[in-house]
């Protein structure tokens, strides 16, 4: 009867049992569905990078796959030399330093503060943050509010207004809540003020949710939009999403009015790939090597809830 | 609600609340605490200011709804208007239309996007490689890493004339469909890259809960010659029935809030009927056509109607599962 095995003692018990063939079909079909799944997940990013490649006949003609058709660079030599593309990548890098500094000061000392459970009024602290959570101003008030600040076409439009984000804060919280009190208590009885613990002591032993909380948010604000969209108006400030999307959306009205423009549109479709894969390639180069702290960020804030 | 949580004195047995010297003693504690951890206070300085300026006082903003509302004026509105711009939202055909696809999006997310992260996770725990294992976790999670703005991209040209997906449509059923503009196509056009976009992430806390499922529990289960399917049901899925009731509740907060900017971007008036949602709707009356009032008012019905289906999910599960947020 006993005659499936778990992921602990697979190797141990393996090859005392027989596999039953329900057992066995469930595992070629759930290697099967996982394949899939990858291949699914791949395959836009291949197709988009086949396109950037292809020539427009073999994409107007709707061949282009996994593989380039009639191999084509020409359309990477135009958009690298479009001194706006350069200038809108300039600015996203800017723009996420400048926004991922400010949001890890606000949410390091935020957190830091809120994680002692002697801090006489941290559950209102607690609060003020989470009830942001669920419930927010709205689109109109914010967009009222920037405005009225002047702060529009300004790069604080863009770094300031979703400088905290709650989750990452929690996380963060959650994390020096678990350190080990005795390292703190050891400290201030050396004459450390509470600055000097988190900067000497706590700083220095967090550099792996450190590292976590700047990738969550270098990769929010790398590809962050929206903000810029409604508060930017001077193309020399835009980020090079908003190249990007003034391209896509460019196609859709080429594409719509139909006839000859569905050709302007799928010009544009090679030119939009190789937008698009400009725009990928730093987070494609850097995301297998970073990945894991995602993972583990997640791990260390969800282990205590 | 989370603000009342300090601010009702705690009745201490053997304690009266209403006596005197307590009080003192509260405000002496404070000035105590003040003194001790002041350091801490002014670590707390900045954060506070951020979040009053540019989460609560949008918030109070919202008073533009029932206010006339002159851009470049007071932020807070010129004089009060009673409730001219909800009645007006009430009678606006096109709000109900993005209020019935908002519904209809919403639900539909529910039903396709909330479980597939589950049935992932599940089968990503039955591999047996785990070098295998990370492989596909790692190619899963990469769509969440992308900008909207790209996702976008994809999304119209695979569904485009000439795309992927139409030309899976012509050798199947011999001709091409206008996906991207046919608003009986939008929903699944969104859903299906919905699905893409958030199954593999959306595996990662189910995922970490498994890991902490106890290994004795299986051995147990066996032994009772549970086979593998029973050990799935009667031991993983109640292991990590906490974080799916955590997520189902987090998902329901957001329900009215659906893909807003991913929809700003794939959308256009040609599939308005089927496509247009509530925050889409309020973007184009608000910012496109500058009626900041009225704008203000969907908004904030939206918000309202947010924050109440968050509590109601949050209290039923707590009565019924024993789980909840708070």
């Amino acid at each position: 009867m006993v005659n499936k095995s778990s992921i602990a003692d697979r190797g141990v018990l393996l090859k005392d049992m027989k596999i039953s063939r329900g057992m066995r079909i469930f595992r070629v079909f759930n290697l099967v569905f996982l394949l899939l799944v990858v291949f699914l997940t791949m395959y836009p990013f291949l197709n988009i990078i086949a396109q950037s490649f292809s020539s427009e006949g073999f994409i107007n003609a709707g061949q282009v796959n996994l593989f380039p058709m009639g191999f084509n660079t020409e359309t990477y030599k135009v958009i690298l030399a479009d001194s706006a593309f350069w200038t809108n990548y300039g600015n996203t890098l800017l723009y996420t330093v400048v926004a991922t500094a400010i949001s890890m000061v606000l949410t390091t000392s935020f957190a830091y503060a809120i994680a002692k459970k002697e801090l006489k009024g941290r559950s209102v602290f607690i609060g003020l943050a989470v009830f942001t959570m669920f419930f927010n101003g709205g689109l109109i008030p914010n967009y009222v509010l920037i405005s009225s600040l002047g702060m529009r076409d300004t790069i604080w439009a863009v770094v300031l207004p979703n400088a905290i984000s709650v989750f990452n804060l929690l996380i963060m919280k959650s994390f020096f809540e678990n350190m080990p009190r005795e390292l703190e208590e050891a400290a201030s009885i050396d004459g450390l003020t509470q600055y000097g613990i988190l900067f000497r002591v706590v700083l220095p032993l967090s550099k792996a949710i450190v590292a976590t909380m700047v990738l969550f948010y270098a990769v929010a604000n790398w590809n962050s939009w929206f903000q810029a969209f409604l508060y930017l108006d001077n193309p020399d400030l835009f980020p090079v999403t908003i190249y990007l999307r003034n391209m896509i959306a460019g196609v859709t009205t080429a594409g719509s009015a139909g006839g000859t423009a569905e050709n302007v549109g799928q010009i544009a479709a090679n030119i939009q790939s190789v937008t698009i894969v400009l725009t990928v390639l730093p987070i494609l180069c850097v995301y297998p090597f970073v990945q894991k702290y995602f993972f583990s960020g997640v791990m260390l804030g969800s282990v205590k809830e | 609600m989370a603000l009342s949580l300090d601010s009702t004195p705690k009745v201490v047995p053997g304690e009266k609340p209403g006596n005197p010297k307590k009080r003192r003693d509260k405000h002496g504690s404070w000035r105590v605490a003040i003194k001790r951890d002041w350091r801490l206070y002014t670590l707390l300085v900045l954060p506070l200011l951020y979040l009053l300026i540019f989460r609560y006082l949008p918030m109070v903003g919202n008073v533009i709804a029932f206010r006339q509302f002159q851009p470049g004026g007071s932020i807070f509105g010129e004089k009060w208007v009673g409730l001219k711009y909800v009645t007006l939202f009430i009678n606006d055909p096109s709000f109900w239309q993005a209020f019935q696809n908002t519904i209809i999006l919403g639900v539909l997310t529910l039903v396709f996007c909330f479980p597939m992260p589950i049935i992932f996770a599940l089968m990503l725990n039955e591999l047996r490689s785990q070098k295998f294992k990370k492989f596909v976790q790692t190619v899963a999670y990469l769509p969440h890493f992308m900008s909207v703005v790209i996702i976008a991209g994809m999304i119209l040209q695979n569904f485009s004339m000439t795309g992927t997906v139409n030309q899976i449509a012509e050798s199947l059923f011999g001709h091409t469909v206008n996906f991207t503009q046919d608003p009986g196509w939008f929903r699944p056009m969104y859903i299906s890259s919905e699905v893409w976009q958030t199954m593999g992430w959306g595996a990662i806390l189910y995922l970490a809960a498994l890991t902490r499922v106890d290994e004795s529990l299986y051995e147990a289960a066996r032994i009772d010659g549970a086979n593998r399917w029973q050990q799935t049901w009667h031991v993983t899925l109640p292991a990590i029935r906490p974080t799916i009731i955590t997520l189902l509740i987090l998902n329901i907060g957001t329900f009215m809030a659906v893909g807003f900017e991913k929809i700003l971007l794939i959308y256009n008036p040609l599939n308005f009927a089927t496509s247009d949602v509530i925050s889409t709707y309020l973007y184009r009356v608000g910012l496109e056509s500058s009626n900041f009032s009225y704008a203000a008012a969907i908004g904030m019905f939206e918000s309202v109607i947010g924050l109440t289906l968050i509590l109601s999910a949050n209290a039923v599960s707590k009565r019924l599962a024993g789980t909840s947020l708070w």
